[in-house]
């Protein structure tokens, strides 16, 4: 099972990848920036995605929204950025393929001269309104924030959200974007995957034609941590926020994206919370009647990933009795490690997810989007095999050492959120956080 | 080699022509209709039972009944417990997806194709063998209880249900699928029981299962689990929403849920407009894609892009078997609420009046209609849940065929009529979660009249 491609590197370093479905007549264009919020500075956070924002609003030959042309030829498109690379895409019907690689093309290599004050002050606001809708508005919204801040030293590029601090966002300046434009967006920092209704010759034909002009730069290079990110001892806090419930959160420092124990963990985060036979689950939902609800997930980044449990007491009950039990099944996980029937069960999940995963060539998550990860991460867009086979070869036993080694109850950061008023609701020992 | 010409936009090439698979269907002795679809690029089926009865189908008293009976149904079914329905389907890697909407129950199973008829079969067992136990019902409503408390304090759900509500009040469609607490604490695990004997019956659910088997393997597939499905001997069914009365239009046109120092106030503004078998449907899809239904529709751009009041706003109709709201959502900041509403009703007046639908726009508005059509069917899932639609709405089998070609004959008149005839700027209500004392003596200045207050609970 995998996604066949073809790779081509332009001479000024761009990675050209291209999929062939021709089930439906589209095709994907998806472009990945190796850029993220890790490569942005204290003071400036919040930068590589209001960033994105601009990419949208018009470059040197087109300097209008890009949305127009692009809906009106019918496609659909988006981007975002997270903490480790920024991507944008289309998918296009089949006829408007050379529309997109233009667009694409033209604000990979001319945004900076259509850049202006207006587009800048007016993204910056729609930015702040994202912030304030996705983050200050929601419950809960600001744990995320919390929880990063107490797991990374200040200086440590995860230390914030992706979002960013509102003052920050403010301080942003247009010369900003010229040194970032020029740092981080061009071809040698890039990667474009085509998947689709298309040929093999004839992209690479017209990813020549529209990309092969433009500059190439050597890669900005990796992003150095100075000081280690990692917990000695249990961290306690507590955040008042607007909820009716009190959450729990906890997080581990844990292997960094596809090194060893990373897919590992990942399966861990499946026992103990994927469905309802799951451990946490099973115990803290179902039986205790504890929880309203658990989730757990390893976050696989770049430089670090971290383990994250999150469980939302019912009422009435504490966030103490929901510490203590999620500890307790963790703890008998470390001990005695997975059955082979619910080994049995995490594997054919996995495997399973794999295969929903090649049902789209497009947008977030698509065929295009994961060959460009890979290629992004890895520098091999066909690591998708031996991705699956990272599961496929789990044990028992490695799971069980796995959690054992970075679930360690007093290396952890554990967030009460408890609604306003009520910190006597959090954990023992919780500090105020201040997060906003 | 030819070089990029940056002094104009490439012009698109010619249209490849897209057909929607073909849709056979069967009907068992039993009555379960049976849909299929070969689809063949990934080794997956998709599978839904559609069942026509959803939240329209509460009894007056008991909102939330239809949902929550929906929910119990893995909850314990036949010989398996609650856990074991799920560690079988875990063990196949399946997923399990149950919606309830306003006008129908949707159970979707996505599987590897090997797994069809251990997952059909774990589907047929949960919908015709649910055993509904006093003890499981206990915890799932706590659940439900718990999932309320929370909604509080969500500035959309809130909008939703206030808005719901005042445009609907005693309707069926007048409350959100999740129900009331009063509602969920008075029920009955009885009453779950005798709900699901009158809705879930083989004589009026559709089964549909799209992917990587051939026709005849999905429909036995189908067979197998589905064949001993017997129709109820009390079969009254719930009443079709298409028969009920249409609320009349309330006697406030502002509504404000007040939370003290919100970030934002979350906007609903809209009114009772279309059911889905209007013969206005292609001209209301057309109309709302230029008004607000995508990023450079008229609102969006406005909101967004020129004043920087949010981070996109979006209008709808929501088509259902009775007329379905016509809304706008929006997550505005505070200090722009009024403003942000002005532009809003402003833009809805306009386009049936002194600003009507362009040419350009119309081009603009139905091509992501038209020419994006083809994306909206890739996976298996997509095409399952596009022949529930025919299945839902009673549409006629050369539905997909001539979407494009109807949505092609409209012309910017056409749209201007449907402006006209489906948006009324006098009955549009609106309603706004967010800090009163911030937004009070701006709204003042828009004359939608007195603001009723709902107090959130």
């Amino acid at each position: 099972m995998n996604i066949p491609f073809t790779k081509h590197t332009l001479a000024n370093g761009l990675d050209v990848l291209v999929h062939e479905d021709h089930g439906v007549p589209i095709v994907a264009v998806n472009v990945w920036y190796h850029v993220g919020s890790k490569n942005e500075v204290p003071g400036r956070t919040g930068f590589a995605h209001l960033f994105e924002h601009l990419m949208f609003e018009g470059s040197q030959h087109y300097d209008k929204g890009y949305f127009h042309p692009l809906q009106e030829a019918g496609a659909s498109l988006n981007g975002s950025t997270n903490a480790d690379r920024t991507n944008y895409w289309e998918v296009v019907p089949t006829n408007a393929l050379e529309l997109a690689l233009w667009m694409e093309s033209d604000r990979m290599g001319y945004l900076l001269p259509a850049l202006t004050d207006a587009k800048f002050e007016n993204q910056r606001d729609v930015v702040l309104n994202e912030r304030r809708q996705n983050y200050e508005n929601r419950p809960y919204g600001l744990a995320g924030m919390a929880i990063v801040s107490a797991l990374y030293p200040e200086d440590h590029p995860y230390h914030w959200l992706t979002i960013g601090a509102a003052a920050d966002l403010h301080a942003a300046r247009l010369e900003d974007v010229r040194a970032f434009f020029q740092m981080y967006y061009h071809p040698g920092n890039a990667s474009l995957a085509l998947a689709g209704d298309i040929d093999v010759s004839t992209a690479l034909a017209l990813a020549d034609i529209y990309f092969s002009e433009i500059p190439g730069a050597p890669p900005p290079g990796p992003v150095r941590v100075t000081r280690p990110a990692s917990a000695a001892d249990e961290i306690r806090l507590v955040l008042e926020d607007r909820v009716e419930l009190p959450r729990l959160y906890m997080a581990w420092h844990s292997p960094a994206l596809f090194s060893e124990g990373d897919a590992e963990l990942d399966l861990v985060g499946d026992l103990l919370a994927n469905g309802k036979t799951s451990r946490l689950y099973r115990a803290l939902v179902y039986e205790q009647r504890i929880a309203t609800e658990v989730a757990a997930s390893q976050n696989s980044r770049e430089l670090g990933s971290f383990f994250q449990v999150v469980a939302t007491a019912a009422p009435g009950r504490t966030l103490g009795e929901v510490d203590r039990a999620i500890m307790r099944e963790i703890a008998a996980l470390v001990e005695k490690g997975p059955t082979e029937a619910e080994l049995e069960r995490c594997l054919a999940q996995a495997e399973a997810h794999f295969i929903f995963r090649l049902q789209t060539v497009g947008g977030f998550g698509g065929k295009s989007d994961q060959l460009n990860a890979y290629n992004t991460f890895l520098g091999d867009p066909g690591f998708f095999e031996r991705d699956l086979q990272r599961y496929r070869g789990a044990s028992a036993e490695v799971l069980r050492q796995e959690a054992a080694r970075y679930l360690v109850g007093n290396r952890r950061v554990v967030l009460s959120v408890v609604p306003r008023g009520r910190l006597a609701l959090a954990l023992d020992a919780s500090q105020p956080v201040g997060v906003s | 080699m030819r070089r990029a010409d940056r002094t104009r936009l490439p012009s698109r090439g010619r249209e490849k022509p897209f057909t929607f698979p073909e849709i056979r269907r069967r009907t068992l002795a039993s009555g379960l209709r049976i849909c299929t679809v070969e689809h063949r690029q990934v080794p997956l089926v998709s599978a839904l039972l559609l069942v026509p009865a959803g939240a329209a189908a509460d009894p007056q008293d008991r909102p939330g009944l239809a949902a929550i009976t929906a929910d119990m149904l893995d909850e314990g079914c036949g010989d398996r417990s609650a856990l074991d329905v799920h560690e079988a389907l875990g063990r196949i890697g399946a997923q399990l997806d149950t919606d309830v909407g306003h006008d129908a129950t949707v159970i979707g199973l996505t599987t590897l194709e090997r797994s069809l008829d251990k997952g059909l079969e774990l589907v047929a067992d949960m919908v015709m063998r649910p055993r509904f136990e006093q003890r499981e019902f206990d915890r799932v409503r706590d659940l439900r209880l718990h999932r309320l408390l929370q909604l509080r304090d969500m500035p959309p759900a809130l909008a939703d249900r206030v808005f719901a509500q005042l445009l609907y009040r005693n309707h069926p469609y007048g409350h959100l699928p999740i129900g009331s607490e009063g509602s969920l604490r008075a029920m009955t695990v009885r009453e779950i029981a005798g709900f699901h004997r009158r809705t879930f019956s083989p004589t009026r659910s559709t089964l549909i299962a799209v992917g990587d088997a051939s026709h005849d393997a999905l429909a036995t597939a189908a067979e197998r689990a589905f064949g001993g499905w017997q129709p109820p001997a009390d079969g009254d069914a719930p009443p079709d929403p298409e028969t009920f009365t249409a609320p009349a239009p309330p006697t406030n046109r502002l509504a404000i849920v007040h939370r003290s120092a919100a970030a934002q106030s979350e906007l609903r503004i809209g009114h009772v407009a279309l059911a889905r078998r209007t013969p206005d449907y292609h001209a209301a899809l057309v109309l709302n894609m230029v008004l607000g239904g995508q990023f450079v529709s008229r609102i969006n751009m406005n909101l967004r892009e020129e004043k920087g009041y949010t981070y996109g706003a979006r209008t709808a109709f929501e088509f259902r078997r009775a007329p379905g709201p016509f809304v706008l959502q929006a997550s505005v900041q505070s200090e722009a609420t009024a403003d942000a509403v002005r532009e809003a009703l402003a833009e809805m007046r306009a386009i049936r009046t002194d600003r009507p639908v362009t040419r350009e726009e119309l081009e603009l508005g139905r091509a992501a209609l038209t020419r994006g059509y083809p994306r909206n069917f890739e996976t298996a899932d997509h095409i399952a849940r596009a022949a529930a639609q025919l299945a839902l709405y009673d549409l006629p089998d050369d539905y997909f065929t001539t979407f494009v070609p109807k949505m092609l004959a409209l012309d910017e008149a056409a749209i201007t009529r449907a402006a006209e005839a489906h948006i009324d700027p006098s009955r549009l209500i609106t309603v706004i979660v967010g800090d009163r004392e911030k937004l009070s003596p701006s709204l003042a200045a828009l004359e939608l009249g007195d603001a009723s207050e709902v107090a959130v609970g």
